[in-house]
């Protein structure tokens, strides 16, 4: 049996039936020197969106263009009942009601870290303030910290004040623009946390530029996938990272994202049943309610096909499928989306298996996952 | 010891600079924001008429300010048919004078100590929804506080410091125009060594003492921004 990576989460924002019809739409047209940035989307405002892509696509231009910190003339902006940018109208970026972080925390160096956390608050009005500061201080932990100067504070830490300051503005938009990505590993693996906390405890809007699917599968919920300067789709998670037409599915980490809600324990090998449409996957057991919805990952390259189901095996993670659509993934192998009762799962297995094994759309096949991600 | 002529020039010395830095800190810091800032292709064009004192002989700078506020000069013409006394000779011509002469030592410091802000501080301040004004104040002025310690003491030395430009616009009219530079020049032609000796070493403590301050102060202030 596979290892099973294993993170602490809970699912999808619970939708609220006011602004479930909110969006963000935008359409931007920018010219800097040689790169052109000509994007337009539409998403929910609400979770967290991921902006992901390779470097230098454009991804931080786009969020700059949302900020209002980059500006030409042809671009829309509507985020929610809010207009932000149409034609001759433009709000400047310190009358939007943002947060935003930045790749580097950027901390005033002449404030300690209470002056620059109260430095955005004092400046919006008392009947806009609906994060207290405290509030903001405890999300991100950084009580111990606020008497501190910015310089003698770790890069973690530092970047758990930015955020913290973002919050503290009371933002009905955040942007984040790669926060981890200057941080080491063990940096971000203190951040991650704070971040995953947030759409739970909020109710914000949030979009995170990031070019580490890693990341994303972590905490996204929709996605908008950008080369070159353009949007190449966007969507939810689910959906984008098993598009074959897609590059996502034919990266080495190319996977599912499924959300299912814990439906059993079996205490005498300390396993849990996770059920979704498509079955139920059992793994390692967590401490997690009987029927809390989580979401997991599983891996293209984890899953195998067989034609019978097989009886004779260490794997416990078995679900009757359908071939939807094969593709060459480099010139030995192939990837196979399959539908799990209607749940797309992605598989990735030589060319050779896939010809021995006659797959064609419709063909239906049981899929073995050695490893499932529960994230959280 | 000082006579009092001596005193006399050294307080319209100070006075002298005193207001000069004023004036250069009033209009040297939009200009250097705008320098630092502009994108404007012939900005060079502006750098380089604003660093000319720093190469130009004070005597010809005090010529052609001479002329130009003189009685038949442009300036000091447009004065004069005001009903206003001519700039030339007087206190106020000095200042004139000393504001053109002292220009870079005030506009360069600056204009380097907003370079080097950069753009981030002020994206992040206008993300916690400061004005552009309120962005400038709060942000720029505290980051670029050494620039700005270093504009106003090289200003104001360099103004104690000038004799050339005040000896062409200025003369030397004891009680009005006539600064220490020229009192110590006076002093040696007439070979009243001692006086000359103590205005030359006032002149020198304080000029030193004034950078000692700079220097140790801005040291401190890097090694802290350098920190973060």
């Amino acid at each position: 049996m596979g290892s099973i990576a294993v993170f602490v989460w809970s699912d999808m924002p619970a939708r609220t039936h006011s602004d479930s019809q909110a969006s963000i739409q935008a359409r931007f047209l920018l010219q800097r020197g040689e790169f052109v940035l000509d994007a337009a989307f539409s998403v929910p405002a609400q979770g967290v969106c991921a902006l992901f892509g390779p470097s230098g696509c454009g991804k931080t231009t786009l969020l700059r263009a949302i900020a209002g910190l980059e500006f030409d003339h042809d671009g829309m902006l509507q985020v929610g009942d809010m207009n932000w940018q149409q034609g001759a109208h433009f709000v400047a970026p310190h009358q939007r009601p943002i947060g935003y972080v930045f790749q580097e925390a950027s901390l005033f160096a002449h404030l300690n870290v209470l002056r620059n956390l109260e430095y955005g608050l004092k400046r919006i009005k008392p009947a806009d303030r609906k994060i207290s500061l405290e509030q903001a201080v405890h999300l991100l932990g950084i009580q111990d910290l606020l008497q501190r100067k910015p310089h003698s504070l770790s890069g973690g830490e530092r970047q758990r004040v930015a955020i913290a300051r973002a919050l503290a503005v009371s933002p009905r938009l955040l942007l984040m623009d790669e926060p981890l990505a200057a941080l080491d590993q063990r940096r971000k693996l203190e951040v991650m946390p704070y971040l995953k906390a947030l759409h739970k405890e909020l109710d914000i809007p949030l979009i995170y530029v990031s070019h580490a699917l890693e990341e994303v599968a972590q905490l996204a919920h929709h996605l908008i996938l950008m080369e070159a300067g353009k949007v190449v789709a966007s969507g939810e998670i689910q959906q984008l990272f098993t598009r074959l037409d897609l590059p996502l599915a034919h990266e080495l980490e190319a996977s599912a994202i499924i959300s299912a809600d814990v439906s059993g324990f079996d205490p005498e090998f300390q396993l849990m049943q996770l059920a979704f449409a498509g079955g139920v996957i059992t793994l390692a057991a967590q401490p997690l309610q009987l029927g809390e919805m989580v979401r997991v990952r599983l891996m293209a390259r984890d899953v195998s096909l067989t034609l019978e189901h097989q009886s004779a095996t260490s794997i416990l993670n078995i679900f009757p499928v359908t071939v939807d659509e094969i593709l060459s993934t480099g010139s030995a192998q192939v990837t196979v989306k399959l539908r799990a009762a209607g749940v797309p799962i992605l598989s990735r297995i030589t060319r050779k298996s896939a010809q021995e094994l006659k797959l064609e759309p419709g063909k239906k096949v049981f899929a073995q996952v050695k490893s499932v991600a529960l994230l959280s | 010891m000082l006579n009092e002529s001596d005193l006399l020039a050294l307080g319209i010395t100070l006075k002298l600079a005193f207001i000069t830095t004023l004036i250069l800190l009033i209009i040297g810091t939009p200009l250097a924001w705008w320098l630092s800032r502009s994108q404007w292709r012939y900005r060079f064009l502006l750098e380089a008429i604003i660093a000319l004192p720093l190469v130009l002989p004070p005597t010809v700078l005090g010529f052609y300010l001479l002329l130009m506020l003189g009685q038949n000069g442009p300036l000091g013409g447009l004065l004069q048919s005001l009903g206003a006394s001519p700039l030339a000779f007087s206190f106020s011509g000095l200042v004139i004078g000393s504001v053109v002469y002292s220009l870079p030592f005030v506009v360069q410091p600056l204009q380097d100590a907003f370079s080097a802000i950069g753009h981030r501080p002020l994206e992040v301040a206008a993300t916690l929804r400061a004005s552009p004004l309120d962005r400038f104040f709060t942000v720029v002025v505290p980051l670029a506080r050494p620039g700005f310690l270093t504009g106003a003491v090289l200003g104001f030395a360099h103004t104690v410091g000038e004799f050339g430009v005040v000896l062409m616009i200025g003369g030397n009219i004891p009680g009005e125009t006539q600064v220490v530079s020229i009192a110590i020049y006076d002093h040696v032609e007439s070979l009243e060594y001692s006086n000359a000796h103590w205005l030359s070493g006032g002149l020198l403590l304080m000029s030193f003492l004034m950078l000692l301050a700079v220097y140790g102060f801005n040291r401190r202030f890097r090694l802290v921004r350098h920190a973060s």
